[in-house]
């Protein structure tokens, strides 16, 4: 048992520890940011785990077809948001189910991106590879955290940083407001001469382009290349980590580090050839996920609005 | 734009909303096929062919939509009562595992039973299986108030790691040089052919049974009727008096036994053990399927045989044009989308300009 802990100990104050946690925190912030501001307006996203396979996919397609890193970023956050647009005009403007528009979402995307894959790839027995973001090697000076940050691309910091950015603007911008109040009761926000409808569908043409961007980091940063199955219930893990999260940016950056964290450790601990078969290991982040719905369902403060469809006139 | 309550539902429009969501989906996956550089004409034709073309076609076709009409009757009575039962994948994954459990340890001989009872039992164990990964959810979602979506996703993929684990340990065929291949049943549990030289198995009857049986049971019970009433407003159900809990955690187990069998029928029909890839997707497939019968349990047998086609017609017709296979997944997709618009139509009329 000693013996157990001072290992886990030793692991935790390790470099390569945290340089795996960061990067594998990065996709789940930019994620569960999407997720959380759709959800703010009131409107659930399952459409989530497809949008980061196109957005891995056409990122990292277009930097294959010679744009640059960012452009590439770029042609990510536009794909996810266009699935965004398709999610509002069926789930805000048409007001169908919320869960079954968002998981036809997801199945449309990653069909779309596999389908789009093989037609330009026809004959590929090793996936093409890009040249990804590189690390920033020059924060190597920074005392204490330099040597993790060092090893973590532009991507990561900018997720980091853009969780105070979003909690800016939810709790203090005017469009924040606005965006609470299309989720929490948009009968009194449309009697505040906010149009609900459209305050609710730019919230989830953002949100989504953020979740494009989580699947661009997939093949921008962390690999080189697509793979079909890469995002592996990336998607689903940040939904649920916005409920853990309470719906707020400084939770769900706490929210996906632990989770990260966990997961970090859970390769660390399969690496070392540890004693119990690997796919329990495996199992160790969605299990995670469960439990953290558990816990927090006594205390989770739901947008009053959420999943509710908003239909003028009609209560 | 906004949306018009119409004043009634008319049953034309109803019947016709699938077939109008199919037309449209196959019109805008016209364009993919063409820009897949394959002529679209010759594409759909290919398509149609190798779904219905020749009795080895169709005795193929019915074969795939054997588990789907399993998955898509798990969806269509769960979504009913309103339980978003998104988790049929991997309970069909369980109830093929527990088929092995029962029909193929211990060199199949079965605890020493003789075929007769082991058969009933292994049904029963696949079911019990998938009915049980739903029960966690279902409870969840009661007592708690959790996403029975979230959960029942994220247990997919414990399940399929579950089934991996097996596979690679207790339920691991020695014989199969080191692929993940389970243990296979005994022979004598396999469901018999339907038509000679094909793949087609009893397994269709039992599905297309359940579809009855599942229609009845809604149709003409005391619980069916709960169920429904549940579904249409689960607080006035509560208020009329209705067991609103035990409906829904009956309405899983249900549910998931559904799909669990999906799994059982796929082991003791078509492969005799179990693998990773063993199912292409049938239990998200369950709930296009069942979104485009309009949650009625024989339209449900339709829409399998419609989904079963577009996947195998589109694996011949890759064969033939060089257009990826993936299209039957778009099809699939765009069909569940384009229902959804469909049915709200048949309710709702679109006005242009504002209020």
């Amino acid at each position: 048992m000693m013996d157990f802990l001072s290992s886990l100990g030793d692991m935790i104050a390790s470099v390569p520890f945290w340089v795996a946690t960061l990067r594998i925190a990065t996709p789940l912030i930019l994620g569960t940011l999407g997720v959380l501001i759709c959800e703010r307006a009131g409107v659930l996203n399952l459409g989530i785990e497809g949008i980061m396979v196109a957005g891995a996919f056409t990122g990292w397609l277009a930097v294959y077809h010679g744009a640059g890193l960012w452009t590439g970023l770029a042609v990510a956050a536009l794909t996810g948001a266009l699935c965004g647009a398709l999610h509002a005009l069926l789930t805000v403007w048409l007001t169908v189910s919320q869960h079954v528009a968002g998981l036809g979402i997801t199945m449309l995307a990653t069909s779309l991106a596999s389908f789009a894959y093989r037609v330009s790839f026809p004959q590929v027995s090793t996936p093409p590879t890009i040249q990804p973001f590189a690390p920033l090697a020059a924060l190597q000076g920074i005392p204490l955290i330099g040597p993790v940050l060092a090893e973590q691309t532009a991507l990561t910091l900018g997720a980091i940083a853009l969780v105070p950015l979003a909690a800016w603007f939810i709790y203090r911008t005017p469009a924040g407001l606005a965006l609470r109040m299309a989720g929490e009761n948009p009968a009194a926000a449309e009697g505040q001469g906010l149009d609900v409808l459209r305050v609710r569908g730019a919230a989830i043409v953002g949100g989504s382009a953020l979740m494009g961007m989580a699947g661009a980091f997939l093949t921008l940063s962390a690999f080189n290349a697509f793979f079909m199955n890469m995002v592996n219930g990336r998607g689903w893990i940040c939904v649920a980590l916005v409920v853990f999260a309470s719906w707020r940016p400084g939770k769900a950056l706490l929210g996906a580090l632990l989770f990260a964290a966990f997961d970090a450790a859970q390769l660390r601990l399969q690496q070392d050839g540890g004693a119990l078969p690997y796919q329990l290991y495996l199992m160790l982040p969605y299990v995670l996920s469960i439990l953290a719905l558990i816990v927090m369902a006594r205390r989770a403060a739901y947008p009053q609005a959420l999943m509710k469809p908003y239909r003028k006139g009609e209560r | 734009m906004r949306l018009e309550a119409r004043s009634r539902v008319s049953r034309g429009a109803v019947l016709v909303a699938p077939f109008a969501a199919i037309a449209f989906t196959l019109a805008v996956c016209a364009a993919l096929v063409a820009w897949a550089g394959a002529p679209v004409g010759r594409t759909y034709a290919l398509l149609l062919e190798g779904a219905f073309g020749s009795r080895f076609a169709i005795a193929e076709t019915l074969t795939r939509a054997t588990p789907l009409i399993l998955t898509g009757l798990a969806a269509a009575v769960a979504f009913r009562a309103r339980l978003y039962n998104i988790g049929a994948e991997g309970q069909l994954y369980l109830g093929a595992l527990a088929a092995v459990a029962v029909g193929g340890l211990h060199d199949g001989s079965g605890f020493g039973l003789p075929p007769a009872l082991l058969f009933p039992l292994m049904l029963a164990a696949g079911a019990a299986a998938g009915a049980l990964l739903l029960l966690g959810p279902a409870w969840l979602k009661l007592r708690l108030g959790v996403d029975e979506v979230v959960t029942s996703l994220l247990l997919n993929f414990v399940a399929l790691l579950f089934v991996s684990l097996m596979l690679d340990g207790p339920m691991k065929d020695p014989m199969a040089m080191g692929w993940p291949q389970s243990v296979a049943i005994n022979p004598d549990l396999e469901l018999p052919r339907l038509i000679e030289r094909t793949r087609v198995h009893a397994g269709l009857l039992l599905a297309s049974g359940l579809a009855v049986a599942v229609w009845a049971l809604q149709r003409f019970t005391r619980f069916g009727f709960a169920l429904r009433a549940v579904g249409a407003n689960a607080r006035a159900a509560r208020f009329a008096g209705l067991p609103v809990g035990r409906t829904v955690l009956l309405c899983a187990l249900l549910s998931g036994a559904l799909a669990g069998l999906a799994g059982v029928g796929e082991v003791a029909g078509r492969a005799g053990y179990v693998t990773l890839d063993m199912s292409p997707g049938y239990g998200y497939a369950g709930i296009v399927i069942a979104m485009l019968a309009g949650l009625h349990p024989l339209g449900v047998v339709l829409s399998a045989v419609f989904v079963g086609a577009v996947m195998v017609g589109a694996d011949s017709m890759s064969r033939a044009v060089g257009v990826p296979n993936y299209i039957a997944d778009v099809i699939v997709a765009t069909a569940l989308l384009a229902m959804l618009v469909a049915t709200l139509l048949t309710r709702y009329r679109i006005r242009w300009g504002r209020a």
